[in-house]
């Protein structure tokens, strides 16, 4: 249980740990390290270095503009958490980061970081993929910007090169007539969900015009199941889109049940939120 | 065989410097066990899991074992020796654990104490309800939760009499 030996580094500039990167093809970099330390920890992951980013400066925003929130590579989940204004831009923010692992851990724990580890056990890739949102990405090559609907490659995968570093994350605000909801089943709160999921729904007037449902836990990546047309039965749609699986935890049949009961909970909790919205926009 | 490469680290560890040459690999519970000789922090599952690692890192509760040594240097560390009072009496936290029986092996008890201590700055006032939430990501493999939750609340108490003794003076 303890990390196979590396090179570190402590760089006080960007250029310097983009450099770091671009030139040790087998380098991690290091932020809040609440996911990287425990698979160093048990030998899962042995990189040859660590550029730890941990001292570069601006990072640490948590940025609140009228298109939405713009978090830095180094703020840390509690920060996010604590933001009001950010609640308030995107609900699904506060939604989702109070199930996000124990506040220890969310003290720590970064959620630029959480997204690019790409877990799809975890809240907050599952959230910007819901989103629509995006990573702004850095290397010694140039800055872009990846879109969360090209950002999952696989389980832990991202589509991010070795050299590049997430510095941003943008999470769209929402839209007037919108609403989201989340809810997940966990063993006790703050472990890993057995099921989780979100819910984004566009409303005008009575009509729900767009409706969409994100899941944690039940695929190998974020995924996100377009259930417009399906608003009567939103689970057995998503459910030809998921995999659910068995593990130590549950069993596949049983996180397919859970996917029958929060689907329907969840989408009619969006819908909800979104016309108590409309009226509040309407009756301000 | 090469040699690991080792880096010079000043930790600020309960008020005091303590400077330590550590492998980069060197886990901050490490560290402050094996290098500055503070065995009050105790390591369980050096996975995050069981919180008994639990120092305070600029007054915020982090799990010592999901973080270097080499990554703390600018931060003042509060490990479980330094929740005394300045005159080694416990702490209102460690009181009420000692009044109402709040450990048994006490092996986990260095991390429910530091993640209290920050919880009831936070939240002053819990309900009983947000003591259990308080502790929810600490394990007790004595199971002896009942009596940490009581003791949450009577360190609520502890420190309500403090705070009336002192504005009486």
């Amino acid at each position: 249980m303890k990390p196979a030996p590396f090179a570190y580094l402590r760089p006080s500039t960007l250029e310097e740990a983009l450099a770091a990167l671009a030139g040790e093809q087998g380098a991690k970099v290091l932020a809040g390290g609440q996911s990287l330390v425990p698979l160093l920890n048990m030998r899962l992951a042995a990189p040859s270095m660590l550029v730890d980013i941990n001292a570069l400066p601006d990072l640490g925003h948590v940025r609140v503009a009228e298109d939405g929130v713009r978090v830095g590579a180094l703020a840390r989940h509690a920060e996010v958490l604590a933001s009001a204004e950010a609640a308030h831009a995107q609900p699904l923010l506060g939604m989702a980061l109070s199930h996000v692992a124990h506040p220890t851990i969310r003290n720590r724990g970064t959620t630029v970081g959480s997204i690019v580890h790409a877990d799809a056990a975890a809240e907050m890739p599952m959230v910007l993929r819901l989103l629509e949102g995006s990573v702004d990405v850095a290397s010694v090559r140039g800055r872009r910007t990846v879109p969360a609907a090209e950002l999952f490659a696989g389980p832990l995968e991202s589509t991010l090169g070795h050299d590049e570093i997430a510095v941003q994350a943008f999470f769209p605000g929402l839209a007037p007539g919108a609403g989201v909801a989340f809810q997940e089943i966990a063993r006790r709160h703050g472990d890993y969900a057995l099921v989780g999921v979100a819910a984004h729904v566009e409303t005008e007037g009575d009509a729900v015009t767009r409706a969409r449902l994100g899941f944690v836990s039940v695929s190998d990546v974020p995924t996100v199941v377009d259930v417009t047309d399906a608003l009567d039965d939103p689970a057995g749609t998503a459910l030809t889109e998921l995999e659910p699986a068995d593990d130590i935890h549950a069993t596949a049949a049983y996180r397919a049940h859970l996917v029958r009961v929060l689907a329907p909970r969840v989408l009619a909790a969006a819908t909800d939120h979104a016309r108590s919205r409309a009226g509040e926009a309407i009756h301000p | 065989m090469t040699t690991e490469q080792l880096h010079e680290v000043r930790l600020h560890v309960n008020g005091s410097v303590h400077e330590v040459r550590v492998p980069a690999r060197r886990l901050l519970s490490d560290a402050l066990r094996h290098d500055c000789g503070l065995t009050g922090t105790h390591v369980g599952c050096e996975h995050g899991v069981c919180g008994a690692c639990t120092v305070l890192v600029d007054g915020a509760p982090m799990r010592s074992c999901l973080m270097l040594a080499v990554s703390a240097v600018d931060a003042e560390i509060t490990t479980v020796e330094g929740l005394t009072e300045e005159d080694g009496s416990l702490s209102p936290v460690q009181q009420a654990f000692s009044d109402c029986h709040g450990l048994q092996c006490g092996f986990c008890t260095p991390g429910f104490l530091t993640t209290i201590t920050a919880g009831l700055r936070e939240t002053p006032d819990p309900t009983e309800d947000e003591a259990r939430e308080m502790i929810a990501g600490n394990l007790c493999r004595c199971t002896g939760y009942q009596n940490i939750v009581k003791s949450v609340l009577r360190a609520r108490e502890i420190q309500a009499e403090i705070q009336g003794e002192r504005s009486r003076s």
